[in-house]
C-alpha cells in the first residue's frame, strides 16, 4: 500500500467502514441462518451510525484522483443519508416480523444502498456518479421487489427495474456525450473545458444527463413509476424510497450541476424550471383523486420535489443552501408519515386508504394529533417544519428572479392543502362507519419513531432549525455562482 | 485505404444486422443476427486500436450474454407472435420517436466532425504503441480506478444478493447434500456385518 492510497482511503473511511461492515453482516446472516435477522439488524443500525460518526470526524478533501470528493456538502448529506437509513431497518425489521418475511437481507441491502448513496453525495466525476446511482438503485429494485410473494410487490420491483434500466441509459448516454465533448470525467475539468469553449454539444450531454437524475427523484414527466411503486412496495421500503435515496440524488444532481456545469447555468436553469413547474403540477392535481395512502404520499413526492428542483435551479449558494433545507425537514415529515401508517392496522389489516382514517380521534388521539402536525407541515402551514422549507426555497427563487414559479409553487401548495385538509376532516370530523373494527395495539418502534418525527415538525423545528441553518449554509457554501 | 474499405463493411454489416434483429420473426435467428452485430462491432473496436474492449465484446457479450439470450428464448415458454401483437399500430410513433433520435445523432455528429472533441486538446489520452491496451488498462484499473472498481464489484454482490432473494426458497421436501456429513461417514455408522446362515440368507426384516 502506497501512502498516496492510505491517505484516500482515511478520506473515504465512511464508504469503508459501511462497505467491510455490509460484507460482515452478510457473512453474519450467511452463517447463523434464517434467525439472524434480528442480529443483523440491530448491527446494521450500529454500523450505519458509527459510519455517520467516522464520516462527521472524517478529513475533508479530494481522493481517487478526483473521483471522490468529502466537503461539507458531502458530510451533510452522508450524516443525514445514513441515519435516515437506519431509522428505516428499524421501521423495516418490526414490520417484516410482524409480516412473517423477516430476512437478514433486508438490513444488508439497505446499507450496502447507503454505500452507493455515500458515494452519490461525494462523487467527483461522472463514473463515481454512475456507480453510485447503479449501485442505490440496485438494492432500490430488490428491496421493492422483496415481499416476493405479493403480486402487487413484484410488479412494483419489475416496474421499477425496467424504467430505472432505461433511465440509467440515458444517463449513460448523457455522460458519454460530455466525456466525448470535454475529453474529462472530472466536473472541476469538465467546467474549465466549459468555459474556454462553450457549446451546444455539452448542453446536449447535459439534457440526457438531467433527465436521468430528474428520473431518479422522479420528477414530473419522469414520475411515471412513482405511484406504482410506492403503492406495490412495501410501506418500510417506500418509507426509505422517499427520503435517503431521494436526498442523495437531489445533493448529486446540485453537484454536478453547480460543479461541472455553471458555465451553462442559463440552459440548464431553464430545463429544471421546466421540471419543477411540471412536478408542481403532477403532484398537486393527481393528488387530488387518490384513495390509496401510499399513492397519495407518491404525489405528495412528486410535488415536494419540484420544490426541491427549484432551489437548484436558482443557481445560488442560498439556492443549494434551501434545497438542502427543504429536503431534510421534507425527509421527516414523511419518514413520521411512513412511521404512522406502519403502526395503524384493524384487525392485522394496515390502513391503506385514505378513508380508513375516518373517525381515528376515538381511537388513537396522539396518533391523530401527530398526523395532523405532518399534515399541517407538508402542506406548508407556518410555523410548522414544512413551512420554513418552502420559506427558504421560495426566497431563494424569488432572489434569483424566478418569483412567477415560485408563485406558482405556492397555487400548486395550495392545491395540495385541500388532500392534506381532507385527511384532517376525516380523522376529526368524521365517525368511523359502522361495523369497523377498533384499529390493534401499535407496534411500539414505528409509534415512537412517527411521534418523534411529528413532534419535530412542531415544535421541536423551532430549535432545530437554529443548528440547521448554520450547518446547511456551511454545506451549500462555495457553492454556485455566489 | 484497405482500413478504410474494413470500416465501411463492418459497420454495414452492423447496421444490417442490428436492424435484423428487431425484425427478424423468428427469435432464435434475432439472437444470431445480434452475434453477428457483437462481432462487426468488435472488429470496429480492433481497427480503432482497442483490441482488448474487442475481445472483451467477444469473450462477454458473445460468449456469456448471447449464449445466455439464447437460452431464455429457446427453454421460456415466451409466445413471441403475441408480443409481436400491435407492431403495426405503434409503427408509425415509433418511427417518428427513431427519426428524431436520429435526426439529433447526425446533428451531433456534424458538431464533433466540426470541432468537438475530435478536433480539440482535451482529447483522451492515447497510449502509444509502446504499450499494448491490457498493459495500460492494467497499470490503471486497480491504482487510479481502484475505488470505482471495488464499487463496481459491489454492484455486483448485490446483483448476486438481489437474485437470491427472489429466487430462492426453502423447500422442506428436497433433501440437500452436506458434504461436511458426507466425508466424516466411518465404517461403523454405515456398514454393519451380518453373519449369514450359508443355504438360508436373509429376510427383509433382517436387513433393516
Amino acid at each position: 500500500m502506497t501512502p498516496d492510497l492510505l491517505k484516500d482511503l482515511n478520506i473515504a473511511a465512511s464508504e469503508g467502514v459501511l462497505a467491510l461492515g455490509g460484507l460482515v453482516l452478510l457473512m453474519v446472516g450467511a452463517f447463523v441462518g434464517e434467525k439472524s435477522a434480528r442480529l443483523v439488524s440491530v448491527l446494521s443500525v450500529a454500523l450505519l451510525v458509527a459510519a455517520s460518526a467516522v464520516a462527521a470526524t472524517g478529513p475533508l478533501g479530494v481522493a481517487f484522483n478526483g473521483a471522490y470528493v468529502a466537503d461539507p456538502l458531502a458530510i451533510y448529506g452522508k450524516v443525514a443519508i445514513y441515519i435516515a437509513s437506519a431509522v428505516a431497518v428499524v421501521l423495516g425489521g418490526g414490520w417484516m416480523q410482524r409480516e412473517r418475511i423477516a430476512r437478514f437481507e433486508y438490513p444488508v441491502l439497505i446499507v450496502l444502498a447507503a454505500v452507493g448513496m455515500g458515494m452519490m453525495v461525494s462523487s467527483g466525476d461522472l463514473i463515481s456518479l454512475y456507480v453510485g446511482v447503479e449501485l442505490h438503485s440496485l438494492a432500490l429494485y430488490v428491496l421493492a421487489a422483496y415481499h416476493r410473494d405479493d403480486l402487487k410487490a413484484s410488479e412494483a420491483g419489475l416496474k421499477y427495474f425496467v424504467l430505472g434500466a432505461l433511465s440509467s441509459g440515458l444517463l449513460l448516454y448523457g455522460a458519454s456525450l460530455i466525456y466525448g465533448f470535454t475529453g474529462s470525467m472530472r466536473f472541476d475539468e469538465i467546467a474549465a473545458y466549459a468555459t474556454a469553449n462553450p457549446g451546444v454539444g455539452l448542453v446536449f450531454g447535459l439534457v440526457f444527463l438531467i433527465c436521468g437524475l430528474a428520473f431518479k427523484v422522479s420528477a414530473a414527466p419522469f414520475h411515471m413509476w412513482t405511484p406504482d411503486v410506492y403503492e406495490g412496495a412495501p410501506t418500510p421500503v417506500v418509507a426509505f424510497f422517499t427520503t435517503a435515496p431521494k436526498l442523495a440524488a437531489m445533493i448529486l444532481f446540485a453537484r454536478a450541476l453547480s460543479e461541472g456545469f455553471m458555465e451553462a447555468h442559463a440552459q440548464w436553469a431553464q430545463v429544471l424550471i421546466l421540471i419543477s413547474l411540471a412536478s408542481f403540477v403532477v403532484g398537486a392535481w393527481g393528488g387530488l383523486a387518490q384513495k390509496d395512502i401510499q399513492r397519495l404520499l407518491a404525489y405528495s413526492s412528486i410535488a415536494n420535489i419540484g420544490y426541491a428542483i427549484l432551489g437548484i435551479a436558482a443557481g445560488t449558494e442560498a439556492g443549494l443552501q434551501a434545497m438542502i433545507v427543504f429536503m431534510t425537514l421534507y425527509m421527516i415529515d414523511t419518514m413520521g408519515f411512513f412511521a404512522i401508517l406502519l403502526s395503524l392496522s384493524r384487525n392485522g389489516r394496515p390502513i391503506r386508504t385514505i378513508a380508513d382514517l375516518a373517525g381515528l380521534k376515538n381511537d388513537r388521539p396522539v396518533t391523530a394529533i401527530a398526523i395532523t402536525v405532518l399534515s399541517l407541515s407538508v402542506l406548508g402551514m407556518p410555523p410548522l417544519s414544512g413551512f420554513w422549507g418552502k420559506y427558504y426555497v421560495f426566497g431563494a427563487a424569488a432572489s434569483a428572479g424566478y418569483w412567477m414559479v415560485a408563485a406558482a409553487g405556492l397555487v400548486a401548495s395550495v392545491v395540495a392543502a385541500f388532500y392534506y385538509l381532507r385527511i384532517i376532516k376525516l380523522m376529526w370530523f368524521d365517525a368511523a362507519p359502522d361495523g369497523v373494527a377498533r384499529t390493534d395495539k401499535a407496534p411500539v418502534e414505528s409509534q415512537w419513531i412517527g411521534w418523534a418525527c411529528a413532534a419535530f415538525a412542531f415544535p421541536l423545528v423551532i430549535v432545530g432549525l437554529t443548528w440547521l441553518e448554520p450547518a446547511t449554509r456551511i454545506a451549500a457554501s462555495g457553492f454556485g455562482a455566489g | 485505404m484497405l482500413q478504410g474499405i474494413a470500416f465501411y463493411v463492418m459497420s454495414a454489416v452492423a447496421v444490417v444486422a442490428g436492424l435484423l434483429v428487431v425484425t427478424a420473426r423468428n427469435p432464435v435467428h434475432s439472437v444470431l443476427w445480434l452475434i453477428l452485430a457483437f462481432f462487426s462491432s468488435a472488429g470496429l473496436f480492433v481497427l480503432l486500436g482497442a483490441e482488448f474492449l474487442a475481445m472483451l465484446l467477444v469473450v462477454v457479450y458473445v460468449g456469456a450474454v448471447a449464449v445466455l439470450f439464447l437460452f431464455v428464448v429457446m427453454m421460456l415458454d415466451v409466445d413471441f407472435v403475441r408480443l409481436r401483437e400491435g407492431f403495426a399500430s405503434y409503427l408509425p410513433l415509433a418511427a417518428i420517436v427513431a427519426g428524431i433520435l436520429l435526426a439529433e445523432m447526425v446533428m451531433i455528429s456534424i458538431l464533433v466532425a466540426q470541432g468537438g472533441a475530435a478536433a480539440d486538446a482535451a482529447a483522451p489520452v492515447v497510449y502509444g504503441a509502446d504499450r499494448t491496451n491490457v498493459e495500460a488498462i492494467g497499470r490503471v484499473l486497480y491504482t487510479e480506478y481502484v475505488y470505482l472498481f471495488q464499487a463496481a464489484g459491489i454492484v455486483l454482490l448485490i446483483a448476486m444478493i438481489g437474485a437470491i432473494v427472489l429466487t430462492l426458497r426453502k423447500k422442506p421436501s428436497v433433501r440437500r447434500q452436506d458434504p461436511g456429513a458426507q466425508t466424516n461417514r466411518d465404517r461403523r455408522t454405515s456398514v454393519e456385518i451380518k453373519g449369514v446362515t450359508t443355504g438360508v440368507g436373509v429376510t427383509s426384516e433382517e436387513l433393516r
